[in-house]
């Protein structure tokens, strides 16, 4: 085929990206897969699996950064909730403003948000640690929680809200049973977006509990920036990756069920 | 009452979001090495900030410079790549194979930084590439992209998919066609892409750690976690972090404009 | 400002002119026999108007529905009709009158307390539930007892002919399907009244069809009241016990199907439903009626003598055949058009007119034809006006305001800077303007007439009042215009 006809086709132009993700993205994943079976002498091997499961630093580590990582996306959920449904109710409120005020912080970088913790911390003369961790980690997601679930209900067809009033719901009803129902997807892309984040964070722990608690993504960090424990480091990041892809699948199972629905 | 205690919770809320922010920026108008040490109101450390007078500061300016240098370069490619893309995804009559690129494209997005850092990480160490300022350009390509495609692909969808075949209809080459017809459709995602990509580019840290190797190359993020690791803040960072607040707050209302703008337009 | 339709007796005579004409006709009673059979009105809307904001959707309508009725509200889009039914259903407050179920006031009373269900129109099917917890949703909240949600969610289900849907996606579902699980998940509750909004607009013809057929039989079958709405003429007729037809906010006429058909009260109602040929005449006396130059003898009595009116005759109702010196009207055929059934051809008559003639026998265009118009098949409407009466406001002795803007006028004798005037202008004498930069006002074509030789156009103007023009060119709905009228066309005197 002619060069000129291969740009003809626009479903061609699609190519250099597709060069792109695979080089960029699809490889450098599964080499992740590849590093973590790899012993040291370059050979096949299981052995950084078990130092994970053996060594019980990084398998402490491990399931104590699972328990902060649901501690703060059940927290982000408990605030982050109510102030969505406040947010996207025309009746409560009506400044978009607002909204904004509280997605703006996702865009700032989480390690300037995590020294202006510090720096609240500092100034009010608390002691830095896992309190300041667990405040710190709920403060730097919280918006990541708000916004979808804002987002989801502001998107509700407000006549599901008319048809339940119809069929004789009273303002209670009409939440529990429609509202809540069809926020869950919201919900559900708001764990993704805390709890994934939360589970991987290394630098945040560091600073806001003066390295005291360090959490998995710290141990990763120290093991794959070192040439003789990279293939342990890759090891311990495909555990993760394991986990995101499991938290992803299944969520988006859920996402689909009710997403599917959406749609009419 | 209720809305008065919906919106009480709501105040209350905000108010714990941005009071950490809100020190920074009162504590870079003082000249005092620790925050709530209040030293009357000065613009010294904005001065040494800028001058590169103090012994920080010349690192903190060059940090600032790769930053921006970086974050233009990857923006720019990824807007061109990203655009070029969305058009060809759009295009694609196979499902499968659309939803698998689109799929594809949603990796880097669902994966947390740490995870593409690393990949990214092994990738140029098993080709033997040493890390510096090529690789985190790419590196920040890569997560970037996805998100143009994701900005000019509302602009393709909503497009009379006609007008390309009317262009060609009155004797334009598909290369007029796309000059003429397509980009002006699609340019305000470009744009927003455009914008997107920069901050997302300024604002990363853990790829850039991962990928910018061992020859000093620092960014503002790298630089800060590199300090604060050392323990206590550089107090010119005050300064620079309140200056990165108000250019994400100003670049926020930019998109937020943009967007808006293109949602009265679509409803005329 | 206000447009003043002194003139427009029709429009507010509704109700009393159906009752004159046929008293049995349910829902269309005069005001004055409300209180005496109070009993068997199970809606009643009583001088109902609603604001958004400042603009006016609803303007003094009043309804009054029998128990058991199929009431078709029939308008184009935009009219009120929805926001009227929405306000029977709950979901919008009146801004000013009272809606009464059953002679109880329930302006008041939330939704969920009414005791009637609404069809939506896109459906409004919860998607996290299937098709039964749909149907059920309304028993649970009333608490009924599991076993008898059973019987009665399955027995609707039947009715709507979705046995064995029960557990289906509501998405899963194809239009008319849901369309159904919307239909027996209002009627399951055993509303009083059911309010269907628009309901078969998604479908496409053929399913529509046979749910007209459908909701005809349920409606029978059920003995409940429907309330109606569509813009569907054709729906209203085959549907409907009773018809209101509506346009910008009021209603205009409500009736029986065939009334509506063969005596619409207006213009208006005449073009919107069914296709007819509307001209100007002059009443000469009881039974005699001029137009087309011809007088012709027709069944309306009671108008003035030389009182202009318009006059419908329906396409169907013109008797076309060869030419025959003996008839009273001849004409030469432009176009035929075979429409399945019958034939639509366009005779442009010796004098001029344009009509549309339906017939089963085709006559090929350039035929030489004549046309027989039978006495009872000439519908005679008063006018609704005569000629446009605007209010405005002197400017000087040389200019006046109105419609927002200010028109040179000649010199007026009397009256002052300031003074409130009336403003007469025959519909003829506006000029539409292409350019809205050559008109003093800018308008919208917002309804036209074609009056066999020319168009009546109703332009919307900025200023939100409608005028009135008598043009030849062709203008199409929506379009923008400019006003134009000259100086000595302005008929200026003093308000009292």
């Amino acid at each position: 085929m002619k060069l000129s006809n291969l740009i003809t086709k626009r479903s061609n132009w699609v190519i250099p990206y597709v060069l792109f993700l695979i080089l960029f993205t699809v490889l450098p994943l599964l080499l992740i897969g590849v590093y973590a079976f790899k012993s040291n002498d370059g050979g096949f091997t299981l052995q950084n699996f078990v130092k994970f499961a053996t060594q019980s630093e990084a398998l402490n580590t491990f399931i104590y950064s699972i328990g902060i990582a649901l501690i703060t996306t059940v927290l982000c959920i408990l605030i982050g909730y109510p102030a969505a449904y406040i947010l996207s109710n025309a009746e409560l409120n009506r400044n978009k403003t607002l909204v904004m005020l509280f997605i703006l912080p996702m865009w700032i970088n989480v390690l300037m948000r995590s020294l202006a913790t510090v720096a609240l911390f500092d100034f009010m003369h608390l002691e830095l640690g896992e309190g300041a961790l667990i405040f710190g980690l709920v403060y730097d997601f919280l918006p990541f929680m708000i916004y979808p679930i804002y987002n989801t209900i502001q998107k509700i067809d407000k006549s599901y809200i008319e048809a339940a009033q119809d069929l004789g719901a009273n303002k209670l009803q009409i939440f529990t049973k429609v509202i809540w129902p069809l926020s869950i997807p919201g919900i559900v892309s708001g764990i993704l977006m805390v709890f994934l984040p939360t589970i991987s964070t290394f630098a945040i722990s560091e600073i806001l509990t003066l390295n005291n608690k360090r959490l998995f993504g710290s141990i990763i960090q120290d093991n794959i920036m070192m040439s003789d424990t990279m293939n342990y480091g890759a090891a311990l990041s495909l555990i993760m990756l394991i986990i995101i892809a499991l938290t992803s699948v299944i969520s988006n199972k859920e996402d689909d069920n009710i997403n599917e629905g959406g749609l009419i | 009452m209720k809305k008065i205690l919906a919106n009480a919770y709501l105040y209350l809320l905000l108010v714990i979001l941005y009071a950490p922010i809100a020190i920074i920026v009162i504590f870079s108008f003082t000249n005092s090495k620790t925050i709530g040490d209040w030293k009357g109101f000065s613009l010294d450390l904005y001065a040494s900030l800028l001058t590169g007078g103090a012994q920080h500061a010349s690192a903190i300016s060059t940090a600032l410079l790769n930053t921006i240098i970086i974050a233009l370069i990857a923006a720019s490619l990824s807007t061109i790549l990203g655009s070029v893309a969305a058009v060809g995804i759009f295009n694609i009559k196979n499902r499968k194979v659309r939803q698998a690129i689109q799929f594809t494209n949603n990796i880097p997005m669902i994966n947390p930084d740490i995870i593409t850092g690393i990949s990214l990480f092994l990738l140029f160490v098993s080709l033997g590439i040493s890390g510096g300022f090529v690789t985190v350009i790419l590196a920040h390509i890569a997560f970037c992209t996805p998100y143009v495609v994701l900005s000019v692909m509302p602009r393709l969808n909503r497009m009379n998919p006609n007008i390309y075949e009317a262009a060609l209809d009155l004797g334009a080459t598909p290369f007029q066609a796309f000059r003429k017809v397509i980009i002006p459709e699609i340019k305000p995602g470009m744009i927003s892409g455009f914008i997107l990509a920069f901050t997302l580019s300024i604002d990363d840290f853990a790829v850039t750690l991962f990928t910018k190797g061992s020859n000093g190359l620092e960014t503002l993020s790298t630089y800060i976690y590199a300090d604060a690791r050392k323990g206590g803040l550089t107090p010119e960072l005050r300064c620079l972090a309140s200056i990165i607040f108000l250019t994400v707050l100003i670049l926020l209302i930019v998109i937020n404009r943009r967007s808006r703008k293109n949602e009265t337009k679509t409803t005329y | 400002m206000t447009n003043i339709q002194k003139n427009c007796p029709i429009v507010q005579l509704t109700d009393k002119d159906c009752t004159q004409r046929a008293p049995d006709i349910p829902g269309a009673v005069s005001a004055n026999n409300i209180s005496n059979d109070k009993k068997t009105y199970i809606i009643e809307i009583d001088h109902v108007s609603k604001w958004f904001g400042d603009k006016q959707v609803l303007d003094d309508v009043s309804l009054f529905v029998k128990k058991g009725e199929f009431v078709t509200i029939l308008g184009p889009s935009g009219c009120g009709k929805t926001t009227l039914l929405r306000l029977i259903a709950g979901f919008n407050q009146v801004s000013e009158g009272i809606i009464r179920m059953d002679g109880q006031d329930i302006t008041q009373i939330p939704p969920h307390k009414r005791p009637m269900n609404t069809v939506f129109q896109r459906y409004a099917l919860f998607p996290h539930l299937n098709v039964y917890e749909n149907i059920a949703f309304g028993l649970k909240l009333k608490k009924v007892d599991e076993e008898e949600i059973d019987k009665q969610v399955r027995s609707v289900l039947k009715l709507v002919g979705l046995t064995d849907y029960e557990e289906r996606n509501v998405d899963s579902l194809s239009g008319g399907q849901q369309q159904r699980v919307a239909i027996a998940r209002a009627i399951v509750n055993k509303p009083q009244v059911l309010l269907l909004d628009e309901p078969l607009a998604a479908l496409d013809l053929k399913m529509r069809k046979d749910m007209q057929l459908e909701l005809k039989q349920m409606h029978k079958d059920l003995g409940i009241t429907f309330i109606y709405v569509t813009h569907d003429q054709e729906e209203a007729l085959t549907l409907s016990d009773t018809i209101v037809v509506m346009n910008k906010g009021k209603v205009q006429q409500i009736g029986k199907p065939t009334d509506i058909y063969n005596e619409p009260i207006n213009p208006f109602v005449a073009d919107f439903i069914g296709d007819s040929n509307i001209l100007n005449g002059i009443m000469k006396e009881d039974r005699k009626v001029q137009f087309m130059y011809h007088e012709f003898d027709c069944v309306d009595e009671g108008f003035k003598k030389d009182e202009h009116v318009d006059v419908v005759i329906r396409p169907e109702d013109i008797y076309i055949m060869q030419r025959n010196q003996s008839a009273m009207l001849n004409g030469v055929v432009s176009t035929c058009i075979f429409k399945g059934v019958h034939y639509e051809m366009v005779v442009i008559t010796d004098n001029g007119y344009e009509l549309i003639i339906q017939d089963y026998n085709a006559f090929e265009a350039g035929e030489e034809v004549s046309l027989i118009i039978k006495p009872s098949d000439i519908h005679v409407m008063h006018k609704e006006r005569y000629t446009n009466t605007l209010v405005g406001t002197m400017e000087d002795e040389n200019h006046v305001t109105i419609l927002d803007e200010t028109f040179e006028c000649l010199p007026q004798e009397g009256l002052e800077s300031g003074d409130e005037v009336n403003v007469e202008i025959k519909f003829d004498n506006i000029e539409l303007m292409d350019d809205i930069e050559d008109g003093y006002a800018a308008g919208i074509v917002s309804f036209i007439l074609y009056k066999g030789n020319h168009y009546h156009l109703t332009v919307t103007t900025d200023s939100g009042e409608d005028i009135y023009v008598n043009t030849n060119d062709v203008w199409d709905d929506g379009d923008m215009v400019g006003i134009k009228i000259n100086p000595e066309h302005l008929k200026i005197s003093k308000r009292v």
